[in-house]
């Protein structure tokens, strides 16, 4: 990354910690929730929903739930459980290989064919999205989001699987920054070291996934978004044409997974369109 | 000499958003907490009796200025001014941001936003309609002036009140924290800092500065309300995030001292300016439809 944009992702942590931890104690509690549940994968970007959760809230006003399937690498649960040690908090556990397989078993025999290594990512993802949201009623706690602004921006995530959150605080982060976040405010150094990896499948990374670095893909996404440089400006600061395109296609491409579903208008006052009220409405 | 110096006292809280029966209470929980501080005027943010993001709600907590809840704050003003902020309708049914000041149970002056932004993340003039007059009115103080957040953002507001005899300008706003991240920035935090730092040494006035805290659907508004002297230092400084009420001395000698120092509003060159606002309007408007 060029010093000059890493200078500008350069977070001050205190007054971000400050804002975000705020923002999870009011939106949490305006609503008439005391508690938050998440899903803690041993990855860094749970890791600091966790640690942020646990600093807004009181440790006994989170729950973490780790979700293993049977391939998950072990190292995965291991990284979890320092987090939840670390910060002294509830857990549970709970092994999403049953309803995966038994739901692959049925679905593979009806279609005739194995289903893909993608198609079984967003069936554990979901599924997990399907238990945290269950867990969310059992005890009343609000579900956080733990995806990070890259990944929202690339559209590397699952739609309503691991996109899917009552309130997300990291998601204005982008990764290199959660790296950072995640530093100051003590994640594991194992987690904070180790390659980012969604881990539905062995030896799946993210970078390997996607054909670029992170570093590389926020250093494009911050000059495309935030300064609002054109993809020609950008290639003209001497990046990669091949790069600065692939990375502007996916994010045009995955628009719909960061949108609520379309409504065809009929009325004069349609949701989504001239229906509008902030969420905190009434709250 | 029409004073020697006042006690200001700023309102710095969240709204509850689309509550005003809950707002109006919190309004006059903290006219008691003035009284007690022996303040003379207290100050309060942006939309304090509706929240920001009224959206669809504005139909809702927009209140004429003869309906009770208002009538209820000027009502309040009887022992020290109040200076509130509402979604004010009027009888053609227009809704406008408006801050009202009163003082002896009457309405002295209403100030209703003139501009209303819509860029990035903002959408006012959606639901709003802009005032048209920036003007300044006779309180404890002298001359007074109101600039509602956005306005403050518009180089000629302050000069329109400076150039009236402005002695004190009231900025109550609803400012979200943004670009305020990197290390090396302050973002809209540090803009205001230095404009009102900026403004007041300009004008040769005091900037009562209400910035209301809390959150929106994740928008965060920052606070830092505070009192910024004539010659460029904070007189009294809010906490960022938090609630409070933030007091402060006003001094007019200060007002005095700044002017006779650096007498920049002495000499302005008023018929100038106009004549050359004027011209470029009319240069302006051959090209394009100015306004």
């Amino acid at each position: 990354m060029r010093p000059e944009i890493e200078a500008k992702l350069a977070l001050n942590p205190s007054l971000v910690t400050s804002v975000l931890t705020g923002f999870l104690r009011d939106e949490v509690t305006k609503v008439g929730f005391q508690k938050a549940v998440f899903g803690l994968s041993g990855g860094i970007d749970s890791a600091l929903t966790a640690f942020l959760a646990a600093e807004a809230l009181g440790r006994d006003r989170v729950h973490a739930v780790l979700m293993p399937y049977r391939t998950s690498h072990p190292k995965s649960l291991e990284d979890a459980l320092k987090v939840v040690e670390a910060l002294g908090i509830p857990h549970t556990v709970i092994d999403i290989t049953a309803p995966v397989d038994a739901y692959f078993e049925q679905v593979n025999r009806v279609l005739g064919c194995e289903a893909s290594a993608l198609r079984r990512g967003n069936r554990m993802a979901r599924e997990r999205m399907v238990t945290l949201y269950d867990l969310s009623a059992a005890m009343n706690a609000l579900v956080l989001g733990t995806s990070n602004k890259t990944e929202l921006l690339l559209g590397y995530g699952t739609q309503f699987g691991d996109m899917a959150s009552a309130l997300n605080p990291i998601g204005d982060l982008y990764k290199c920054q959660v790296r950072q976040l995640a530093a100051y405010l003590g994640v594991p150094k194992s987690i904070l070291e180790k390659a980012p990896s969604a881990d539905l499948w062995a030896d799946q990374t993210d970078e390997k996934e996607l054909g670029f670095t992170y570093d590389d893909a926020d250093e494009i996404l911050y000059q495309w978004v935030d300064l609002r440089m054109s993809p020609d400006e950008i290639v003209g600061r001497g990046y990669s044409e091949r790069l600065v395109r692939a990375i502007v296609d996916r994010v045009r491409r995955n628009q719909y997974k960061r949108r609520m579903p379309i409504i065809a208008k009929l009325s004069g006052r349609t949701i989504g369109l001239d229906f509008r009220y902030l969420r905190d409405w009434g709250t | 000499m029409g004073w020697s110096a006042f006690r200001v006292a700023i309102a710095q809280f969240a709204p509850k958003l689309g509550d005003v029966s809950a707002n109006l209470s919190r309004h006059l929980d903290y006219v008691d907490e003035a009284k007690r501080a022996n303040a003379q005027v207290l100050v309060f943010p942006e939309l304090g009796l509706t929240g920001y993001q009224t959206q669809d709600l504005t139909l809702e907590v927009a209140r004429h200025v003869r309906h009770p809840d208002i009538q209820r704050m000027i009502q309040a003003s009887r022992d020290l001014d109040v200076l509130f902020s509402f979604v004010e309708e009027t009888d053609d049914c227009r809704f406008f941001v408006t801050a009202a000041y009163a003082s002896g149970g009457r309405l002295v002056h209403r100030h209703r936003k003139v501009y209303l932004p819509t860029y990035g993340m903002f959408d006012e003039r959606r639901y709003f309609a802009p005032g048209d007059r920036v003007r300044t009115f006779s309180a404890r103080g002298g001359q007074a002036g109101i600039l509602i957040c956005e306005d403050a953002w518009h180089l000629s507001s302050p000069y329109l009140l400076a150039v009236q005899g402005a002695s004190v300008i009231y900025v109550p706003a609803s400012s979200p924290w943004r670009n305020t991240m990197a290390a090396s920035e302050f973002g809209s935090h540090a803009f205001w800092r230095q404009l009102l730092q900026m403004y007041a040494q300009l004008c040769g006035c005091f900037f009562v500065f209400a910035n209301r805290v809390g959150y929106e659907d994740g928008v965060h508004f920052y606070g830092g309300s505070g009192v910024m002297g004539p010659n460029g230092e904070w007189v009294a400084e809010g906490p960022a995030s938090e609630s409070a009420m933030i007091v402060a001395d006003l001094d007019f000698r200060d007002v005095r001292r700044a002017r006779y120092t650096t007498p920049l509003m002495r000499d302005e060159r008023v018929r100038l300016v106009l004549a050359e606002i004027e011209e470029a309007v009319r240069r302006r408007s051959t090209d394009e439809a100015g306004d």
